[in-house]
């Protein structure tokens, strides 16, 4: 067990403070000190997004608004359809959508989402990947585009059941927008893109501020007795339950849309036959597993017992099998399933019949049945 | 006799018996435990070797064996209720009970107020 102490290459989110007020443990995460937990701890900070709502800082999140630069408004789409697999000049404004930025083998190089805001796209990114990403924007995308990188805002997720009465408090608007719908909207006088969307399964909303109002808008929202801080160990909970993906886990540069389960993500107009068909970095492999399947899926998986299953643990098709099948990308337990659940890719010839596959764990194998993802029922806003 | 390891688990000398856990520091560090997994009764452990996993949401984490020995005894009540350990980390939330096989590795062991002083350096650092 070691101690963390504040490090002071680590940068700090606009809410900072409000952690340290709040009582959290601090953890470096992704160059960021970040809250691991609040003094609720992890299961219970789980559950109460569950219930009512919470509310998280994810504003070690990369944002960047990319524009045409243009008379055409269309080239920035364009643009970005030459490096993701998905539909965005058919994106409306006022929609997101989740996108993937491949690689040259299909692989996934961050994923993303992507939002039409009319004249320009706003572009969530993961923290660890914002810096390799912004130098390839930058260096792939159109030479009129332009991309900024905004330094100066902060991103609040309020998510769970009481998410859409907390904020229209400060919001009235946001009671009609549906799941992926995204809106300027005014939060306590302060100029807000707010999204319907998140990463826990539950109905909620995101919020892109400026870095200067981030600790009020937040502080307000927390008068609501529905809502409490939640830190990044019960988001990564949340979203294992859920059923989403964590890059440099679930997803990296070696695993495909098609092997993680994420065709669904790729619209027809990018698909063989659309009417911008592929021209996407690994499309010639995307396209093909498309069609024919790939040899490894991602699936969810059940532990028999009570001991979760970790990121790691290498799967057998039997107790005796000498060659593993796959591995364990994402394992914990998950708090409202009440039992272990975990993600992990396993090759297509070595899923038994049966839907019971083996874990080795500390040297002995334990069984896990194949799960439908997500382990609990979603409850967007659709 | 009570006594501490630098990792954290503290010992409780009962005749030529010792009851093992973890301290309500370690408790505390490692947040919510879902899953207790304790050693069988009758094994030999050396000193300093794994000999039980308690698992939070997010990690696993051994207990080593403070000293060599038989484990005589486990909780049957952590591995039901790993909650226990929170809740009650040197009372109902012991781990397991081990036959003492050289007593002066007992007597190396940090007493209480040296195990004070290493987590208050540590808070402290």
């Amino acid at each position: 067990m070691s101690v963390v102490v504040a490090d002071a290459q680590l940068k700090r989110t606009p809410l900072h403070q409000l952690h340290l007020d709040l009582g959290a443990r601090m953890v470096p995460f992704a160059g960021y000190e970040m809250p691991v937990q609040y003094p609720n701890g992890i299961l219970k900070e789980h559950l109460h997004v569950r219930a009512a709502a919470g509310l998280f800082d994810v504003s070690h999140m990369g944002q960047f608004e990319i524009r045409s630069g243009t008379a055409r408004s269309e080239d920035a789409a364009r643009s970005l359809e030459s490096i993701v697999p998905m539909d965005i000049v058919g994106l409306a404004p006022g929609r997101q959508r989740y996108a993937l930025l491949t690689n040259e083998d299909g692989g996934v190089r961050d994923d993303l989402m992507i939002a039409g805001l009319g004249d320009r796209f706003l572009i969530v990114a993961n923290a660890a990947c914002k810096d390799a990403d912004e130098v390839y924007l930058r260096q792939a995308t159109c030479q009129a585009c332009t991309i900024e990188r905004l330094e100066d805002r902060a991103l609040l997720a309020l998510q769970g059941p009481g998410a859409e009465a907390a904020l229209a408090r400060l919001a009235s608007d946001v009671r009609s927008m549906r799941f992926m719908d995204v809106r300027a909207i005014d939060v306590m006088n302060v100029a807000c893109t707010v999204s319907r969307s998140g990463y826990t399964g539950e109905d909620g909303f995101e919020i892109s501020l400026p870095a200067s109002h981030a600790e009020a808008v937040a502080r307000e929202l927390l008068k609501n007795s529905d809502v409490a801080m939640i830190g990044l160990g019960a988001r990564d909970s949340l979203r294992l339950e859920a059923g989403l993906c964590l890059y440099g886990s679930d997803l990296d540069a070696t695993t495909t849309p098609v092997e993680a389960g994420l065709e669904w993500s790729i619209q027809k107009a990018r698909r063989a036959g659309g009417s911008r068909e592929g021209k996407f970095p690994g499309a010639q492999k995307i396209l093909h597993q498309l069609a024919n399947g790939a040899r490894r899926r991602r699936v969810g998986l059940r532990p028999e017992g009570r001991a979760p299953i970790r990121h790691g643990a290498r799967l057998f098709s039997d107790q005796d099998a000498a060659d593993a099948i796959g591995v364990v990308t994402s394992g914990g337990f998950g708090p409202s399933v009440n039992a272990p659940v975990a993600m992990g890719y396993v090759t297509r010839a070595g899923e038994p019949a049966g839907g019971m596959i083996y874990a080795d764990l500390r040297g002995t194998r334990v069984p896990l049945r194949l799960s439908e993802l997500p382990f609990i029922p979603t409850t967007y806003k659709r | 006799m009570l006594k501490f390891t630098q990792d954290h688990e503290w010992l409780l000398v009962d005749g030529d018996s010792a009851t093992i856990g973890i301290t309500q520091h370690a408790q505390e560090q490692l947040g919510d435990l879902v899953f207790v997994e304790l050693p069988k009764p009758g094994r030999s452990v050396n000193a300093g070797a794994g000999a039980a996993v308690v698992e939070s949401v997010k990690a696993a984490s051994d207990v080593y064996a403070p000293i060599a020995g038989e484990i005589v005894e486990i909780n049957q009540g952590v591995v039901d209720d790993p909650s226990l350990v929170n809740s009650d980390p040197m009372g109902k939330g012991w781990l397991f009970k081990m036959k003492i096989a050289d007593r002066s590795q007992v007597e190396a062991l940090m007493d209480e107020q040296a195990y004070r002083a290493l987590i208050d350096n540590a808070a402290s650092a």
